[in-house]
Order: structure tokens, then C-alpha cells, then sequence
């Protein structure tokens, strides 16, 4: 009676007894809501390997599948130069943004100068600010730098975002400071300190963010919409949104230049899936 | 023993003076360092976020022509917007919009974390296939939306067919429009929101949890005792983003552009979709940069409101 095993057992096997339909339950709701968000994209996969005689048959899987709507949107368009475009602006803006953004997090939180959480509080202000809401005077301002239809226009007001600074300086507030200070004593200076102790540290927030940041660039689609008309700079979002206008009902050729376009970054989700997920998890405030 | 202490004194005072100068020094290469590392983003935020700011709210009193050219015209561009029946009703779109979304996003991004929150490898396969759709482009996801709404022959059209409601044509209804673009919407966003509401779960402590059960909390009880007024931070982020998100996120404006253009009937035309139209299609940019800067007032007002209703986030209002 007083041995707590013996007294635990019964009431165990009554709460297995009562989970297992309940566990089941749950592994069905898991697995047809993990449906719900993936069907779509499945569908996009499987229109894009479809006949067109067979565009709009009942099932998921093509009768007769074929390469030749990717091959269309090589030859027919030129998709490869607006890939190419995209995957250019993207990589810069992510390499330039790191750089700086890692520079400033670095110095918003450790190194002290009069004004630094004023400064600190001012970038976190446009945190709410996002890019529709300024666009019309954005877009007036690039205007007169002479910015308009050029990769200049297309990557440099895209680098700047509080949303990074606030997430590295979050990083650097938590790195033990003995491991600079080692560096200081031995007569280095604040670049040296930042760029052989705090950029080797920071590997993994970095990568994390590089992945936020080139996803975000390779989906962005308003601002290389308002800025360039030249089809020469067309990035890869750009383009396709005027392919609904061009083959109206070829779904198709839609859903294959759509795949091609969404295959990266899916890819990059998958490889990377746990990073991305720590990192968004721990943006919220707490 | 004084005259020992002034020696002492007048010996050390150049080493000291010596030492303060060069920390001094240091002080002051440090302030250096610290401006030089913050310059670049400081003046990034400064020239493409602060300014089109203030250039918003200032060229909301200028009419600017298709050529660049610029005419004070006072308060006319505001005076305009409140007598501009589609800017009326986009606001009205915006908020009906808000009202659907902001509750929607709430109660998928929290009670799909509760369901997946322990960490187990099923639950890890769920979690990022629920996440997703968040990494496609936007256009992307309109694309297959739209694929998948086409009229009569659609997936969903198809689906829906045995219970009577093929016939319904979802983007060209003036009923049911809307409501797509909030379907799609939480379907896009609900896997980010998932993901701070983990966040937020993993900070709260079990014991908490395991007390309330040995005092006999049912499950429930837990849910509204523990989990959700712990969660409040949490929460208050959520809400702020998602309404922030509702009235200007990029989905906003991607999936209405792509999707129905503001049709039918002008009933998807949110408010920042509506902007756009009138600064890049009609070259209105001084109307659209008032339109544009009444929205941030109407964001600023709406953060204050929430942050005082939650006292800063605390929610200590019991």
C-alpha cells in the first residue's frame, strides 16, 4: 500500500489505456493539417510535369509526365537571365546586410559611446515600419538618386532592416566578454577584435540570418515590381506574375516557371529547416 | 608622514595623469569605433526608411505630375481622401480584413503549437511542413491559388461539388473574395505564428504545470490557469504583428495584386493595395503619399492603443 510504484501503476495503465485513441487522433490531425499546407504545393509540382491535354484530370499524379513546360520557360523566356538576376541581388543584399548589420550589433552592444541607446532605440522605431507604407515616397527618392531600373536601385534600399541589428545585437549581449577583452589586452584594435573573435563566433546566427535574408530577397516581388522596367533587370517574381497575363490559361507553363522559382528556397528550407526554425522561434519578445 | 604622502603624491601624479590620458584615449577610440561600426546602418535606416517617412507626410501636401514637377496644394490631397468613396471603402476592406485575419492567425498559430509542442520527431516532420509555405514566394502562392480556385474545373471546385458548392466562383464573387484572400493568408503566415507561440510555450517553466496537476487541474484549467496568462508577452507580440501584418504586410499587397487586382467590385481593394494603384498606375503620388502617411498614423495610434491596453505587454490588469 505504501509503496509509491505499486500505488502508481493502475492509474499509469488507466492513462495509456485512455491515450492511445486519443494519440491517434492527434497522429491524424498532425498528419491532415501537415496535408493542408502541402497539398498546394504538391499540385504546383504536379501541373508543372502535366500535358496540356490532362492540365485539369483528377489526379495528383500526371498519366503522362513530361519535362517540356521547363523546357518551354528556358527557351521560350528568357528565365535563366532573370534567375540569374535575382540570384545576384539577393546573394549582394545578404552579404552587405550581414556585414553591416553584424558591425552594428556588435557596437550596440558592447562597445560604449554617448548616444548608443538612443541610436539603438531609433533603428528599433522602423522595425514596424515595412516597405508598402513608404513605397510611394521610397520610390520617389530613388528616383531623383538615379537609382531607377538598375541593380544599384534593386539592392542598396533593401539591405537596411532593424529586424537583423535587433537579432545580432541580441547574439552579441550574450557573448561572454573575457573572449574580446584577451584580444583588447593584446593591443588589438575594435576592426581586429570584430573581425577575428566576433565574426568566427557569430558563424551560426549568421548563417541563420543569410538564409532569412536571401529568402526573403528571392520572394520579394513590390519593390523590384515598382522600381525596374527594363525586362533586362527583371528579377524571377517580377516575371512570373506577368506570365498569368501572357498564357492565361496555360497552367502549365505557369506552374513549371513557378517551380522552378519555389525549388530553391524549398530546398534551402529543407537543408536548413532547423536553423531557420530556431531562429524564428526565438525573434518573438519575451 | 604627510610629507611622505605629498612625496608619494608628486611622484605618482605624472604615471596617473599619464594613465587617465591614454584611457582617456582609449574612451574616446572606442567612441570612434563605436560610430564607425553603426555608420553604415544608421544612415541606411536614416535614408530609405526615416526619410521616405517624413517625405510621405510632406509630400502629402504637394500634387506631383507624372514629370517630376511639384505644386503645394495645402490640405487638398487630405481633404480628397476623406471624400474619396474607394479610399472610404478600401479602409473598410482593410478592416474587415483586419477583424477576419488578426483572430484567425491568433487561434491557428496558437493552437497548432499546443498541438505539436513536445518535441518529438513526428512532431518535428509536422512542424516545418506546417512552416512550409512560408518560404515560397508569394506570387508563387497566388499562382497556385488561383490554380487551385479556378472556376468549375478547380481542385476545390471539384472537392466541394458533392455538397452542392462547385458552382461558386471563389475570386470573382464579390461574397467570398475577401475571404479567399484571408484563407490563403493564414494558410501562408500560420506556420511563422506557430513558431513564436513555441517559443513562447518552451519559456514556461513545467513545474507549473506539474504542480497543477497534483493539485488535480484538469487539462483545461491548465490551458486558462497557466498556459495563457503566461503566454501574454507572447500574445501581445502576435497580436501587434499580425495587425501590423493585416494593414501592410507583403502579403497584403502581393496576394491582391496577383490574385484579383482589388475585383470584384473593388471588394479585395485593401487599403495599401489601393495606394499603389493611385501613385504607380494614375501617377498620383502626392494623394497616394497622404493616403500612405494617414495609414502610419493610423499603425502608430493602433500600437499605442494595444500597448496601453496591455500595459507594455505585461497584461497585469488582474
Amino acid at each position: 500500500m505504501t509503496d509509491p510504484a505499486l500505488a502508481a501503476t493502475p492509474e499509469r495503465r488507466i492513462e495509456l489505456a485512455a491515450l492511445k485513441p486519443a494519440r491517434l487522433i492527434f497522429h491524424l490531425t498532425g498528419i491532415l493539417l501537415s496535408a493542408m499546407a502541402v497539398v498546394p504545393l504538391l499540385w504546383m509540382v504536379s501541373m508543372s510535369v502535366k500535358n496540356s491535354d490532362e492540365l485539369f484530370g483528377t489526379g495528383l499524379l500526371p498519366q503522362h509526365p513530361t519535362l517540356a513546360n521547363f523546357l518551354y520557360v528556358f527557351t521560350q523566356v528568357d528565365f535563366a537571365r532573370y534567375l540569374l538576376n535575382t540570384l545576384f541581388v539577393s546573394a549582394s543584399v545578404t552579404v552587405i546586410a550581414l556585414f553591416f548589420h553584424s558591425m552594428a550589433g556588435y557596437a550596440l552592444a558592447r562597445l560604449r559611446f554617448p548616444g548608443r541607446d538612443a541610436i539603438f532605440l531609433a533603428m528599433f522605431a522602423t522595425f514596424l515600419i515595412s516597405q508598402p507604407v513608404i513605397i510611394v515616397p521610397l520610390f520617389i527618392l530613388v528616383r531623383w538618386m538615379g537609382m531607377l531600373d538598375s541593380f544599384a536601385g534593386l539592392i542598396i534600399p533593401s539591405v537596411f532592416n532593424a529586424f537583423g541589428i535587433f537579432l545580432l545585437r541580441q547574439f552579441y549581449l550574450g557573448v561572454p566578454r573575457e573572449l574580446e577583452e584577451a584580444a583588447v589586452v593584446d593591443g588589438a584594435g575594435f576592426f581586429r577584435v570584430y573581425w577575428s573573435v566576433i565574426l568566427p563566433l557569430s558563424r551560426p546566427i549568421l548563417s541563420a540570418l543569410a538564409i532569412l535574408f536571401f529568402l526573403a530577397n528571392w520572394n520579394s516581388f513590390l519593390w523590384p515590381l515598382t522600381i525596374t522596367t527594363d525586362r533586362k533587370l527583371w528579377m524571377v517574381q517580377v516575371a512570373i506574375s506577368t506570365f498569368r497575363a501572357q498564357y492565361n490559361a496555360s497552367w502549365n507553363y505557369i506552374m513549371a516557371a513557378s517551380t522552378v522559382v519555389a525549388l530553391p528556397t524549398l530546398a534551402a528550407f529543407v537543408v536548413f529547416q532547423k536553423r531557420i526554425v530556431e531562429s524564428i522561434k526565438t525573434s518573438g519578445i519575451k | 608622514m604627510a610629507e611622505a604622502t605629498s612625496l608619494r603624491g608628486t611622484a605618482a601624479a605624472p604615471a596617473q595623469r599619464r594613465a587617465v590620458a591614454g584611457r582617456l584615449r582609449n574612451r574616446h577610440r572606442e567612441w570612434l569605433a563605436g560610430y564607425l561600426f553603426v555608420a553604415p546602418d544608421a544612415l541606411g535606416l536614416l535614408v530609405f526608411i526615416g526619410a521616405p517617412m517624413l517625405l510621405s507626410l510632406s509630400l502629402g501636401f504637394f500634387e506631383v505630375s507624372g514629370f517630376g514637377t511639384y505644386e503645394f496644394v495645402g490640405l487638398a490631397n487630405y481633404r480628397r481622401m476623406f471624400h474619396d468613396p474607394l479610399f472610404l471603402l478600401s479602409l473598410r476592406v482593410t478592416l474587415t480584413y483586419i477583424v477576419m485575419l488578426v483572430p484567425a492567425l491568433y487561434v491557428s498559430g496558437l493552437g497548432l503549437a499546443l498541438l505539436i509542442q513536445r518535441s518529438t520527431r513526428f512532431n518535428a516532420v509536422v512542424r516545418s511542413l506546417l512552416f512550409m509555405p512560408q518560404t515560397v514566394s508569394l506570387v508563387v502562392v497566388s499562382l497556385v491559388w488561383q490554380l487551385l480556385l479556378v472556376d468549375k474545373i478547380g481542385v476545390v471546385s471539384r472537392l466541394l461539388r458533392p455538397i452542392g458548392l462547385g458552382w461558386i466562383s471563389w475570386l470573382g464573387d464579390p461574397h467570398f473574395a475577401l475571404a479567399v484572400i484571408v484563407v490563403v493568408s493564414v494558410w501562408f503566415l500560420m506556420g511563422f505564428y506557430m513558431l513564436i507561440f513555441l517559443g513562447g510555450l518552451q519559456d514556461i517553466p513545467q513545474e507549473y504545470y506539474e504542480a497543477a496537476r497534483i493539485d488535480g487541474a484538469g487539462r483545461l484549467s491548465c490551458f486558462f490557469r497557466i498556459t495563457l496568462p503566461l503566454l501574454r508577452p507572447t500574445s501581445f507580440f502576435v497580436l501587434l504583428v499580425s495587425t501590423v501584418t493585416a494593414v501592410c504586410g507583403s502579403q497584403t499587397f502581393d496576394l491582391v495584386y496577383v490574385m484579383t487586382r482589388g475585383g470584384p467590385a473593388n471588394t479585395t481593394s485593401l487599403a495599401i493595395f489601393y495606394v499603389y494603384q493611385q501613385a504607380f498606375l494614375f501617377n498620383e503620388y502626392g494623394y497616394a503619399a497622404a493616403m500612405a502617411s494617414f495609414l502610419v498614423l493610423v499603425l502608430i495610434v493602433l500600437t499605442v492603443c494595444m500597448f496601453a491596453l496591455t500595459r507594455g505587454g505585461r497584461f497585469t490588469y488582474d
